[in-house]
Formats: structure tokens, sequence, C-alpha cells
């Protein structure tokens, strides 16, 4: 070769790049180091979509306000009744003038970012509805969906699974991708846990008994502990009639561990307080001797030991009948923390490893057989320019590769698909130009003129058809999720390579041999 | 090689009514066995549900299946075999409600694994299953039936769980409405692109394109339901396309509708299920459809500039002659891979190529048929 075309540098530098991007997916270690991303649905895996109760927070900071209200009506000596909370507002009456007074003293400094709601006043007793400016609310949502979802993140951190993906998608919703993950149930568990730890204590005044069967006494509720027995395969539940009132929560916690215990050889977990915490738990237990104190997880009792004496320092034990697992992943979850409202799974999608490798080979297989039947028909067809077209068709499937593997796209079973599609797809582009180049050949064209002519006719035809499959693809990117995605880029990416390859690389092929050769004519 | 002559001379246009009356049978087919099957059968993705996928390493029947599954509340389920006979490997579809569902799909997968290893009993039984605070009561009550269903089966069924798909209904529903919309938008910026190419008309086009899309939106927040706003809206441009002459733009949308009607309409007669794969496989045929149909429409455009004084019947069929070739090999190719993949893409890529298969066959027969002979309704 003579002269080298800025064309045939440009396809040389497209194709050393993309073999450079390529390699890395054979385990051959090269300069970008960037391997082709396996979806899910491949390499197996767990796909989640949580929904945040964000109602749940914003219930339980009105319900915290009502606590907080019905404490300083009490220090304060306001006269009140009825004092309660329905669904997003606080129900309550104050009875006397001299306490409506007070109240209202009370309302405007103290509680300023309350919003009266209703209120109505008979001769001495007032009605009032208080709840939180809708703004308010609004911003409770919106937080306790972003910090449900850095509480997740850090909950899967420390679990430890390779590149997790966990994001918001739309207002309440947590989207959580974890590749390769053994144990799909445990990563759930852990995910899924509010873990809201809480001291509670037990009213031995009344038989757990008759509540069960009657109603339990003002001011308590039952809960249940359960225990499962290993040697029985047998769950025992013990009912607690326990105080409604939380003393202590696990807000308060600075760390929590696994320890053994030294004598049963059992897990617990030990938790550590902040200062504050401390000193709560201090005072709870000094006032409570010989009671016992409930340690209730998302509403189950996990142990109830009887307080035998003033406990200070800031340390508690959880105990309970844990694997060792089991007590590694509770102590996760309560150093992450609560979840702000409860979660619950909208979408699951779990696909074991088995699976996605008989995915891959079943895909692989059917990539080989099509491709080869493709090729053999385009020599058989073409003779000549079939080969070229095969050429074509293979840098075609390396482009597509390396658009994978640059881009950091997923490549899923669709999106396999999507490539066999391209590759009975991207002889489109030959195809349409062969045949004009026949067309021009029978009117008694030179084969170099007639190869001219078809480019400059075929071209915009294909970029019109391109286009528009384009067109689909790119909805259908916007639009899908995961698997469908994988094939909107798969596709999108041999669409762009097929019009290189058809319209730039099969062209120079062309036209070195037929400039170089002299070729009389055209095998085509 | 040529599998077509040159010379060839098909009467296409003269044969057109015939063409259509195929198409408004086999349309009117699809619409009947729609009517038949109560709407589309939807999978998982767009119905809600749990599917789960299930390997076992000895041969089992459908019964037992669903006696083991049935106690710890998998009741009413659909079991299928799944491939070959020999894989033993089964589907289990369950339309349980969303709530109980919750902590099912690992109840099932511990029955299985566990009677899968006899000597001990597994770990996943013994974490407690994920559950709202209130329903705490509840779940342990059927969980401890669980495992007594688990001593007592425990020396059959060795089974592996590949594969567990839980749609929660909201999702389900929220999937459908994309769909839908995704289907819309492709036709709609697809229409922009032919009318502007073709006709020169980008900004009308543009202009209609935004206003239906504006009208969707609006609609939708009166929370009109969604497939009769997308009828609606496509009954609207067609008349669009009608009144404002872009007939080019009203023969590929036809030929699409066209298309995607009938694939569905005999994935229907078929009795199989709309997935998410389904729908990608479908704006894939749109787009392969229109492929052909423009590569005529460019025929067609340049030929009647050079053949200005012979009739536009005359030039459609020279055009469709002369592009025979070149649609029926793409064809050929595509159909090849499509097959390969029917054939050996395994279960999950099926059904998803056997639209394909459908979809390159009308897609073929439309571009032909149905496309090119609509510009000749202005006439």
């Amino acid at each position: 070769m003579k002269n080298i075309s800025p064309r045939t540098i440009i396809i040389l530098l497209v194709l050393f790049g993309s073999l450079l991007y390529v390699l890395p997916s054979f385990h051959i270690d090269v300069w970008p180091h960037k391997k082709i991303n396996l979806g899910l649905d491949l390499q197996g895996g767990m796909h989640l979509v949580l929904e945040v109760e964000a109602e749940k927070a914003v219930e339980s900071t009105i319900e915290r306000m009502g606590n907080d209200l019905r404490r300083e009506l009490k220090t304060n000596h306001v006269k009140f009744a009825n004092l309660r909370r329905v669904a997003f507002q606080i129900h309550l009456e104050i009875l006397g003038q001299e306490s409506i007074d007070k109240f209202n003293r009370l309302l405007d400094e103290e509680f300023p970012e309350y919003r009266i709601a209703k209120r109505s006043q008979s001769s001495d007793k007032l009605t009032i509805v208080l709840d939180l400016p809708d703004s308010d609310v609004l911003e409770i949502k919106q937080k306790a969906a972003e910090q449900a979802l850095e509480t997740i993140r850090n909950r899967i951190d420390e679990f430890g699974v390779s590149e997790p993906d966990i994001r918001r998608q739309g207002e309440r919703r947590i989207l959580v991708q974890l590749p390769g993950v053994k144990d799909p149930q445990r990563a759930k568990d852990l995910i899924g846990k509010t873990a809201l730890l809480e001291f509670k204590l037990v009213n031995d005044h009344h038989s757990v008994e008759d509540a069960i069967k009657g109603k339990p006494p003002i001011g308590t509720e039952i809960l249940y502990q359960q225990v499962f027995n290993r040697k029985t395969n047998r769950m025992s539940k013990t009912p607690y009639l326990v105080e409604k009132r939380t003393t202590l929560t696990g807000e308060y916690l600075t760390n929590a561990r696994v320890n053994i215990d030294s004598q049963y050889n059992e897990p617990y977990v030990s938790i550590e307080f902040d200062k504050k915490g401390a000193r709560l738990f201090e005072r709870i237990t000094e006032s409570n001797v010989q009671r016992r104190l409930a340690i209730v997880l998302d509403n189950k009792v996990h142990s109830a030991p009887v307080i035998q004496e003033r406990i200070s320092g800031g340390e508690a034990r959880i105990t309970g009948s844990f694997t060792h697992e089991e007590a590694h992943d509770l102590a996760i979850v309560l150093r992450a923390g609560a979840l702000p409202a409860p979660v619950h799974i909208l979408e699951e999608r779990t696909v074991g490893p088995s699976l996605g490798k008989d995915s891959i080979r079943k895909g692989v297989t059917s990539m080989i057989i099509g491709g080869i039947l493709v090729i053999i028909f385009m020599i058989v067809y073409y003779q000549v320019a079939g080969i070229i077209a095969d050429l074509a068709l293979a840098l075609n499937i390396l482009l597509i590769a390396a658009g994978l593997a640059g881009f950091q796209a997923t490549l899923t079973l669709p999106g396999i698909a999507g490539i066999i599609l391209t590759i009975g797809m991207a002889v489109d582009a030959n195809v349409l130009i062969f045949e004009r180049i026949r067309e021009e050949l029978r009117v008694g064209k030179s084969p170099l003129a007639a190869v001219d002519a078809g480019y400059n006719k075929a071209t915009l035809t294909i970029l019109d058809a391109n286009v528009t499959t384009l067109i689909a693809a790119v909805v259908l990117f916007q639009f899908g999720t995961g698997p469908v995605k994988g094939f909107a880029v798969t596709l999108s990416l041999g669409v762009l390579a097929s019009l290189f390859t058809a319209l730039i690389v099969s062209r120079q092929i062309f036209d070195s041999l037929l400039f170089n050769r002299q070729l009389r004519s055209l095998k085509i | 090689m040529q599998f077509i002559q040159p010379d060839i001379n098909i009467d296409f246009i003269g044969k057109r009514k015939m063409g259509f009356s195929v198409s408004v049978t086999l349309i009117l087919i699809s619409l009947l066995s729609l009517l038949w099957h109560g709407g589309p059968r939807y999978g998982i993705d767009f119905a809600g549900g749990t599917l789960i996928q299930i390997k076992f390493n000895v041969p089992i029947t459908v019964d037992t299946i669903k006696e083991t599954l049935e106690p710890i509340g998998v009741t009413g389920a659909s079991i299928q075999q799944y491939g070959d006979v020999s894989n033993n490997e089964y589907l289990v579809r369950a339309d349980i409600s969303y709530k109980k569902l919750e902590g099912l799909s690992e109840k099932v997968q511990a029955v299985l694994i566990q009677t899968l290893s006899d000597d001990t009993p597994s770990k996943e039984i013994e974490s407690p299953p994920l559950e709202s605070s209130e329903a705490s009561e509840k779940t342990a009550t059927t969980q401890t039936t669980s495992k007594e269903v688990v001593t007592q089966e425990e020396t059959t069924l060795p089974a592996e769980v590949r594969r567990i798909e839980m749609v929660g209904p909201q999702v389900g529903k929220d999937l459908r409405e994309k769909a839908l919309m995704a289907m819309f938008f492709a036709l709609l910026f697809i229409t922009i692109y032919i009318s502007g190419r073709f006709e020169f008309k980008w900004l009308i086009s543009a202009v209609m394109a935004v206003a239906l899309m504006g009208g969707v939106y609006f609609f939708q927040l009166l929370n009109i339901s969604m497939p009769f706003l997308i009828v609606l809206a496509l009954i609207m441009a067609m008349a669009l396309f009608w009144f404002l002459r872009l007939k080019y733009a009203m023969g590929a949308i036809s030929a699409l509708i066209h298309d995607v009607m009938i694939t569905v309409g005999i994935f229907s007669i078929f009795d199989k299920e709309f997935t998410l794969p389904i729908i990608a496989a479908l704006l894939t045929i749109i787009g392969y459809s229109l492929n052909d149909t423009i590569i005529v429409f460019d025929r067609i455009r340049e030929n009647s500039r050079k053949l200005h004084r012979d009739t536009f019947d005359f030039v459609i069929n020279k055009s469709i002659n002369e592009t025979l070739s070149r649609t029926l090999l793409t064809s050929l190719t595509t159909m090849l891979v499509v097959l390969a993949l029917f054939l050996f893409g395994g279960g999950i890529i099926h059904d998803f190529a056997f639209a394909m298969i459908i979809g390159v066959l009308i897609g073929t027969y439309s571009s032909i048929f149905v496309a090119s002979p609509i510009l000749l309704l202005w006439k």
C-alpha cells in the first residue's frame, strides 16, 4: 500500500482501541482494566425494590409530639384529658379556665411549630386538635426515605457484598442490587429489619393470661418472645405483658458487638450507650430494681431479665438463642441504626448462579450457531463481497463488546439476545449496499464506479433505516429496567457499530481491493 | 447467486385488496382471541405475583410439588414443566395477595432446600421471615406450620431453587403503564422522523407530537386508564396524519400498529405470557419492520423523482420489486439468528425469540402489502 488514507488510520485506531477494551474481559489484563459487567440474571444475585412506609415515620413523630406535650402539661400542672393520637393528629381536652390559659401560653412558648387544626371551647372545656404543617410532614417523609437509604447502605457495606448498587428510585422507593449474594434470605433480613430497639418494663401486677383473654389494662400491651428450639425444630412463644411506654430506645446506641457467653457458650450482642443513654439506663434500673425489663426488637421480646441492681456505665447485653450469624447480623443492624420507618419489598428477583451460567452458555451457543449460519450464507450468496461483510460483522461484535466494557454497561440475557439480533440485522446494511452495487453493475458500470455509486445511493437509506431502530432502542432504554435496559444498550451499540462497519470499514476494504489490484470484475 | 431475478415484476399493488383483506382478517382474529381470553395474559412483571423456578434432581410430578407447597400457603399455584422433560425443571406461579406474599418466597425455598439436605436442619429456616411489626403474630404461626411440613417431608425431593421473582401489584401496574407509554412514545418519535425526512414536515409533525404527548400527560393526571388513553391518542394521531396529509407517516404507523397487533394476537392465540422481554421484542419488531418500510419508501421517493411521468401506482410497484431481493435477504438472515435463539437460547429467551419470529414475518409482509399501498389512499 503506497498511501494510507485517513480512513484507514481511523479504522486501525478503532480496531486497536476496541481490542484494548475487550481484552480485560478475557482475563488479559491490559490498560483500561474495564471488564464487561454481567447483569444479575447472568451472574446470579438479588434485585430488590423496597418501599419506605414514610407515613409510619410521620406517625411516630406525632406520637413523640404527644408524649412531649403530655410531659410538659404534667410538669406545669395543666389539667387535661383524652390526649391521644389519631392518624397524623393529636386530640386533647383541657379542663378549667385556669388550665386553658396556662395551656395557651405553653403552646406559644414551648411548641410554636405545632399547627392548630381545630379548636372549640365550651364554658370551661377546650377541645383542641394539633398537627404539623404540611411542609413539615413532607420533610419528614423525605428525610425518612433518605435516611432509610443511608441506613440500608451502611448495613450492606458492613455485610460485605462486592459492588452493591443501592439507590433511590422515585420518591419513596429504594432499589437494591446485590450481585452474587450467596444467602439472599439473610441479606433480605438484614436490609428489611426495622431494628427498632426498645426497653420496656414488664407489668407484673396483672396476669398475662387474663390480658390475653380479655383486654390488656390501659397503658400496657402484649408482646411475644419467640424461641426456636433447634433440637426439636419447634418454635415456642411466650407472651409478656409490658408497659406501652418505652423507657429507652436504640437511638442512644454507640456500639454493638458480638460476644460469646462463657457459661453457656452462646453468642450474645453487647451494646453500649452514649452518655445520655447511659444516664437514662442508670435511672431506669435504679428506680425499678427487682422488676423485669423487656428488651424489645421490632415488637418482639428478646429477653426480659430481672433488674438486680442499678446499672451504671451504659452497657447492656441482648441475649436470646442466637446462632452466630444471627448475632453478627443483629450487631450490624444495631450499629447501622434503626430504619426511620419500616420498609416492605415491592419487587424481588433472585437468580441463582447456576441458572446464570446456564443462560450464558445457551446464549453463547445460539450466538455462535446463528453467527456461523449468517457467515456461511453471506459467503455463498455474495462470494468475495460476502467475506468482506463477514469481516465487518466480526468487527461489529468486537465493537459491541468494547462498547459494553468502555461505557461500563451491563450485559444481560436479553442483552445477549440483542447482540444475536444485531448479527442478523448488521448484515442488512451490507446487503443493501451489495444489492445496489449489483444493480449498478447490471447497468454496465465498471466495478469501481459501481461500488462508488452503490455506496453513495445506499448511505442515506441505511442512515434512515438505522436511526429509526435507534429511536426504538433509546425509548426502550428510558423505560426499561435491568435486563431490558441491557437489551436496549446492546441494540443501540449494535446499530451504531453496524453503521460504522458497513459505511466505513467494508467500503475501505472494497476500495483498497479495487484500487490496488485493478480488478476487472467483482465477484458479488 | 441470486434468489430473486433482477427483472422481477410482481403486481403487488394490483393485489393490494387481497393484502388488505388478509391483514384485516388477521387483525380481527387477533382482536377476537384477545376478547376470548379477556385481554392479554400478563406475566408476573405486569400482573404481580410470585414466580419460582425449581430444578429437581429426581423425576417428580406436578402433584407432588403442589402437595409440598400447599401447607405453606402456596395454594392455587400453577405449576408448569420448564424446558425439556429430562431437566426436571418446573415453574411455580402463584397469585397470592401481596401482603401474604412477603416472606413466602423464602419459605418455599426453605421447604425445598430443607428437603434437599436430609441430615441437618438448614439455616434458612431458623432465621425468622421478614415481617411487618403488626403481622408478627400471624406470620409466626404460619412459620410454625412450615416447620412441621419440613420434618415430615425430609426424605424426598432434592431440589434447587434457581430463580425467584416477586412483583407487587403496584409495581406490576407501574410497569404495565410504562410499557404502554414506551410503545406510544416510540411510535410518536418515529413518525416525527419519517414526516421530517420524507416530507420535510419537521415542524408540523413535531408540533403534533408535542400536542399528543401533552394531551396524554394531562389526561393521565385525571386518572384516566392508560390503555384507553393510548388507543385514543393513536386514533387521534391517525386522524391528524390524514388531515395533514402526512402519508408516509401514516403508512409507516399503520404498518407498525398492524405488526404489533398481530404479534400480540398470535401470542394470545398461543396463550403465551406478556413479560418485560416481550415488550422489548415488540419494540424491536417496531424498529425492524420500520427498517424494511423505510427502505421501500426511500426507493419510492427516489423513483418518483426519476419517473415523474408514470403513475404513482407504477412507481410504488416498481420500488417494491426493486427492493424485494434485499427485503427478503435481510429477513432471511435475521430469521436465521432468531431461529438459533429460539432453538438454543434457553427458556427465558424462548418466548422473546418466538415474538421476534412472528414479528420478522409480519414485518416483512407489512412493508410490502400494508405500508406502501396506504400511500395510494390520497390519490
